[in-house]
């Protein structure tokens, strides 16, 4: 409700105090990764006493052969970017092909795609691993508990949405810019790379942001496909494996959730502006 | 003549890749999975046996599972809770930042972060607050409700399914205020200037004329909120595991064991397998056909412009 006064200061308190709230558990990350055990479970609310707990925490998470942080980012960083780069670059000219293409063929198959954004994960995990294990007893192709399943099924689970959206936006791109360059003698893969991939740019931003917030916390996926105990793991797993090990170190814990949340802020803080356009052309599709 | 046939090739090639992923990780194992529902599929197969058929056993030991009826319920109460929950939030939430107020950007920012936070560690978080924070807060305060170990929100089971909605809303409703933000700012201003000089009040103006035309909103943020709050998952396992136990049909069932959990639950814990994919089956079927239903019954609401 926009109004035609000036600032609205009793609305703006109250949204200041609601926005409080939002922050409160990042304030409780924040105080609870810098005190001891001791401190942390007598007074959960109150501000460290010595705010160099923190250093010291971080650096036993750092460290911690019990949750792997250093090479757990390493692997989420390695899966999310990877994924990434194949999800976009092969939706890009999947769409591109579907749409260029007025033949039955092509509207059936993007059909198919469409309708399988409806598919819950669920459905599809188990016989995904007996599937998986089956191809590695047959042909000796390790996809689980490694870096090649995953990367696969990020692609297969993330393209439907993504072609999805490089279709709705390749599809007010003219086609005469394509006539004139195939005119020019330009191959039509050369087309592709040279004249619509540049036209892209803001679909891709979306299409990345979407689907890295997706991927960089995903459980459910890495838990089947990596599995525990695995050399490879994500943060999530980490945090998991940590905080179900450790139940009660509660500063610890915390030291890692906010070690782990850190990386995602300083992102945020970034691209706001992409990130927050993103996820909502990405809802309203 | 060439020409088509190098559309063709063309067309092919770069459709494969995508086409292969989509075979390898979502077409077979969719269709497998429809097929292990109706046998015996276990993840130690007897040596010689190999997978039987075995009709709608698996579907009939579900609906007679106090477990699985159980967790059918709560994820019913479940969902309809947290999409109320969020979408009034987030619709509020959405308000106040397009209303006249000083640092609204940084305040949609604020209320948007807790999304970019993954389901698993903001469950524990929410554990923490819960259970350390609000009984000590209680203690300080001198509030006897919050502080008493018996009153904690984790320890009875609904409660406990409360305690996921809030933290449930916590992580989506600033994602959702931003959708509804979209909407409420496509609003032409010439509509509220009209309606103010013919003297409604903000909140006349609120229902005659912001509500009606964020209806198309309305069905992408009841949608998304649904199937979010059906599939819930990552929230349940880290804030509550499924517990506390509690009591249904004479059996001590997990309380807080919602769909997504008591299949991961049947197959792993429980060691079966055909059972699980069976709960699959009818989890995807029933989102399914909820889900149709609320966009249809919302797109006849929908107004064009």
């Amino acid at each position: 409700m926009r109004t035609l006064r000036n600032n609205n200061y009793p609305l703006g308190l109250l949204t200041a105090a609601l926005f409080a709230i939002f922050i409160f558990p990042f304030y409780i990350v924040l105080i609870n990764s810098a005190k001891g055990a001791f401190q942390i479970t007598d007074k959960p609310l109150a501000l460290p006493s010595d705010w160099s707990v923190l250093f010291t925490n971080v650096a036993k998470i750092w460290t911690s052969a019990n949750i792997q942080y250093q090479s757990s980012f390493i692997s989420s960083v390695i899966i999310t970017a990877a994924s990434l780069v194949l999800i976009n670059f092969l939706s890009a000219q999947a769409a591109w092909v579907l749409v260029r293409s007025k033949t039955r063929t092509s509207g059936v198959v993007f059909l198919i795609f469409v309708a399988a954004m409806v598919i819950p994960f669920q459905i599809v995990m188990f016989p995904l691993l007996s599937w998986f294990r089956g191809i590695a007893d047959v042909t000796g192709i390790k996809l689980l508990r490694s870096y090649w399943g995953i990367l696969l099924a990020y692609v297969g689970f993330g393209m439907s949405q993504s072609i999805f959206m490089f279709h709705g936006f390749i599809k007010s791109i003219p086609l005469e810019l394509e006539e004139a360059a195939y005119i020019d003698g330009c191959s039509r893969p050369g087309i592709f790379y040279r004249i619509i991939s540049p036209i892209l740019k803001p679909i891709h931003a979306t299409v990345l942001v979407l689907n890295g917030i997706w991927i960089w916390n995903d459980y459910l996926l890495p838990l089947l496909i990596l599995g525990k105990g695995n050399k490879i793991m994500t943060i999530p797993l980490a945090i998991s494996n940590f905080a179900g090990a450790y139940v009660k170190q509660w500063d610890l814990i915390m030291t890692a959730i906010l070690m782990a949340m850190v990386p995602v802020i300083i992102f945020f803080l970034i691209a706001q502006k992409s990130i927050i356009k993103g996820m909502v052309a990405g809802s309203i599709k | 003549m060439r020409s088509k046939r190098d559309h063709t090739f063309v067309f092919w090639l770069f459709l494969s890749p995508v086409i292969f992923a989509f075979l390898m990780v979502v077409v077979v194992p969719f269709v497998l999975g429809i097929y292990y529902s109706f046998t015996d599929w276990s993840s130690s197969p007897r040596d010689g046996a190999g997978v039987q058929f075995v009709g709608f056993l698996n579907y009939a030991k579900s609906f007679a599972d106090p477990t699985f009826l159980y967790s059918f319920c709560i994820t019913a109460l479940y969902t309809i809770v947290n999409m109320a929950v969020v979408n009034v939030v987030a619709f509020a939430l959405a308000l106040f930042v397009t209303s006249r107020i000083p640092g609204r950007n940084f305040f949609r920012a604020g209320f948007f972060v807790p999304n970019l936070i993954g389901g698993l560690i903001l469950g524990y978080i929410w554990q923490f607050i819960f259970n350390s924070a609000i009984p000590n807060l209680g203690a300080l305060l001198g509030i006897k409700a919050w502080s008493d170990p018996a009153n904690l929100l984790l320890a009875k089971s609904v409660p406990a399914l409360f305690a996921i909605v809030i933290a449930g809303t916590w992580q989506y409703a600033g994602y959702i205020m931003m959708i509804y933000v979209a909407a409420i700012e496509n609003v032409p201003i010439e509509l509220h200037e009209a309606a103010q000089i013919d003297g409604a009040g903000p909140l006349r103006r609120l229902f005659a004329i912001t509500l009606p035309m964020a209806s198309q909103a309305f069905t992408i943020t009841l949608f998304l909120t649904l199937v979010n709050s059906f599939k819930q998952f990552d929230v349940n396992i880290s804030l509550t595991s499924g517990g506390p136990s509690t009591m249904f049909m004479g059996k001590a069932i997990y309380g807080t064991e919602l769909l997504a959990m008591n299949i991961y639950n049947a197959a792993f814990v429980s060691n079966d397998l055909a059972m699980g994919q069976a709960r699959a089956v009818i989890f995807f079927v029933v989102l399914a056909v909820i889900a149709t239903i609320q966009v249809g019954a919302n797109k006849k609401k929908e107004i064009e412009l």
